[in-house]
């Protein structure tokens, strides 16, 4: 535990002394506000529109109207923004010859891994939770009900320590920061819109396709449903990103 | 303290080190040498348990480095070529970063990580950003981070590569300050490195073993013959006629305006040669053995293919 923080920790600090995390955390919290702004803009007016009809006013609900648009729009902005967080983790390692340090200090692959896992982890929650501040309004000023909203957080936080994995990933098979990048965007818009490919297909492979896209497992949480599966399928991703790390690093050494 | 035996790696179809065995005791420092691509930094890297080899034997302190690879990363202070730096970090978080994954206990940190800022001098640039630090201090930084949890095996790759000559002169000076009880092995390219910090040597050319052992056992066992070479006041073909009458004296020949006087494999003739000048006041001005130098030995055993 103790090696696994002390790469953690040398994590952070390498973000925050870098312009990275900066960087992510002001283009994600400026898009969030202005998505949230937007949003929050046309409810207002398409409640003042509906407060003409009691029986549509009843069925004005900030946490069915205003939060789940919300959250998809977030989900890609943390698709820009991961990549960012992910592909300097292993590449640049390779690329300034620091893995040799860590691979001769009596600390495990798998401590390196998790430490620095762990460090993205946390800019991604300070993320999320900065941007929770503007939720903070929605209370203030309207009645809305907290544990969907919190459950649609987690989504995002699910959503995005999978992305986070698969960034790993692919920061450890190359020492070129911008192909990580790359590919870690690419696979994750793919995953995105996997279901898009359901329109065309059908039976087995249409549920195939939808229990691998993000969004279908997303769009439960994003309403405030919170299913096991959504939960286990995220925790796959996670598991999966972090275990092909592994195996590069393992399967460069012995090479 | 270290054994390497029947060694072998392969990358691909590439046989980067071939049947290669050796031992360095406890409380010495050895040199590897060879030419680029010799094997050096792979034997290296397998010794630290960076890389696996794919065939034979390796341990340190008694501990299998492949079988129990944390025990030997706990003993090793290893500088690789290219120094192992973090340019964001300052010296001082950097050493306190690898005193933290060396796993040296949260109370000894402290002091661990001021004792290799001071062995290593390197108390001016403690809190600046390694990447606005010179060459030299950024090698001194690595050997610091080699040596923070004051290991008992040093394995330094090229430790003066890319130095100015006064900074080469003060990492010498460093190396052997920490000799110590420690066992030192660093590869180097400069052979006047390894007799000026070295107690032996391993050649090593395409991955074989060329040679290895002590400087003097190498020379003396490479050596055909044995003789001095002399300066004198005044030098003239006339005096060699003169050395040919030293008794055990074999050959005399003219070189650099001195005389090469060798003589017969087991009888040493420096007393009578140096008694023959001083008698007939010739004036002695130099005299030095024609033992093989470094450089000589070392094209010797990898040009020669002479295994020892």
């Amino acid at each position: 535990m103790t090696n696994i923080w002390a790469v953690c920790k040398k994590e952070i600090k390498t973000y925050f002394t870098s312009p990275i995390a900066y960087v992510a955390l002001t283009v994600f919290l400026f898009l969030f506000g202005l998505f949230f702004q937007s949003i929050i803009l046309w409810f207002s007016s398409y409640s003042m529109q509906m407060a003409q009809n009691p029986y549509y006013l009843q069925q004005l609900n900030i946490n069915q109207m205003v939060y789940p648009s919300l959250f998809h729009n977030v989900s890609i902005v943390l698709l820009f923004m991961i990549p960012l967080l992910t592909m300097r983790l292993f590449s640049e390692e390779k690329k300034i010859k620091t893995d040799e340090l860590l691979y001769t200090s009596p600390i495990s692959v798998n401590q390196i891994i998790v430490g620095k896992y762990l460090a993205s982890l946390l800019v991604l929650s300070v993320m999320l939770l900065l941007s929770g501040i503007l939720s903070f309004f929605t209370f203030v000023y309207g009645n809305p009900e907290l544990k969907p909203i919190l459950v649609g957080y987690l989504g995002l936080f699910l959503m995005g320590a999978a992305f986070l994995a698969i960034g790993i990933f692919y920061s450890s098979l190359t020492e070129n920061q911008v192909v990580s990048a790359a590919l870690a965007f690419g696979t994750v818009i793919v995953l995105l819109i996997l279901n898009w490919a359901t329109v065309a297909a059908g039976g087995t492979l249409k549920e195939v396709l939808n229990y691998i896209s993000f969004t279908q497992h997303f769009d439960n949480m994003t309403k405030g449903i919170l299913d096991t599966t959504d939960i286990v399928y995220y925790l796959s991703f996670v598991f999966l990103g972090l275990f092909l790390t592994h195996s590069v690093i393992q399967s460069r050494r012995w090479r | 303290m270290i054994e390497v035996e029947h060694l072998f790696k392969k990358y691909g179809d590439l046989l980067a080190v071939q049947d290669l065995s050796f031992s360095v005791e406890k409380g010495h420092i050895w040199g590897l040498l060879g030419p680029n691509a010799a094997g050096k930094t792979t034997t290296m890297r397998i010794l630290t348990g960076y890389l696996p080899a794919t065939d034979g034997k390796a341990s340190v302190a008694g501990y299998d480095v492949f079988e129990q690879p944390n025990q030997v990363k706990r003993i090793i202070g290893y500088l690789p070529e290219n120094v192992p730096l973090y340019p964001e970090m300052t010296v001082q978080s950097f050493l306190q970063f690898v005193a933290e994954i060396k796993q040296i206990p949260a109370a000894k940190r402290k002091e661990a990580v001021e004792k290799s800022i001071s062995i290593s001098s390197l108390e001016s640039v403690r809190g600046r950003l390694i990447k606005n630090i010179s060459r030299g201090f950024k090698q001194r930084v690595g050997i610091a981070q080699a040596l923070i949890h004051d290991p008992q095996v040093l394995i330094l790759d090229e430790p003066t590569i890319g130095l100015d000559p006064a900074q080469i002169i003060e990492i010498r000076q460093l190396i052997k300050t920490l000799k110590g009880d420690r066992t030192i092995i660093l590869s180097t390219h400069i052979l006047a490195e390894v007799t000026q910090t070295c107690d032996g040597v391993v050649i090593i050319n395409e991955g074989k073993l060329m040679a290895s052992g002590s400087l003097e056992e190498l020379t003396s066992s490479l050596q055909e013959k044995d003789g001095v070479f002399i300066r004198l006041r005044e030098a003239g073909e006339e005096k060699m006629e003169h050395f040919k009458n030293i008794p055990g004296v074999d050959k005399v020949a003219i070189r650099d305006d001195g005389y090469a006087i060798e003589w017969r494999r087991g009888e040493d003739s420096r007393d009578a040669i140096t008694r023959y000048i001083v008698e007939r006041n010739w004036g002695l001005l130099e005299m030095k053995s024609l033992a093989m130098d470094i450089e000589e030995l070392y094209l010797k055993v990898i040009t020669g293919g002479t295994e020892q």
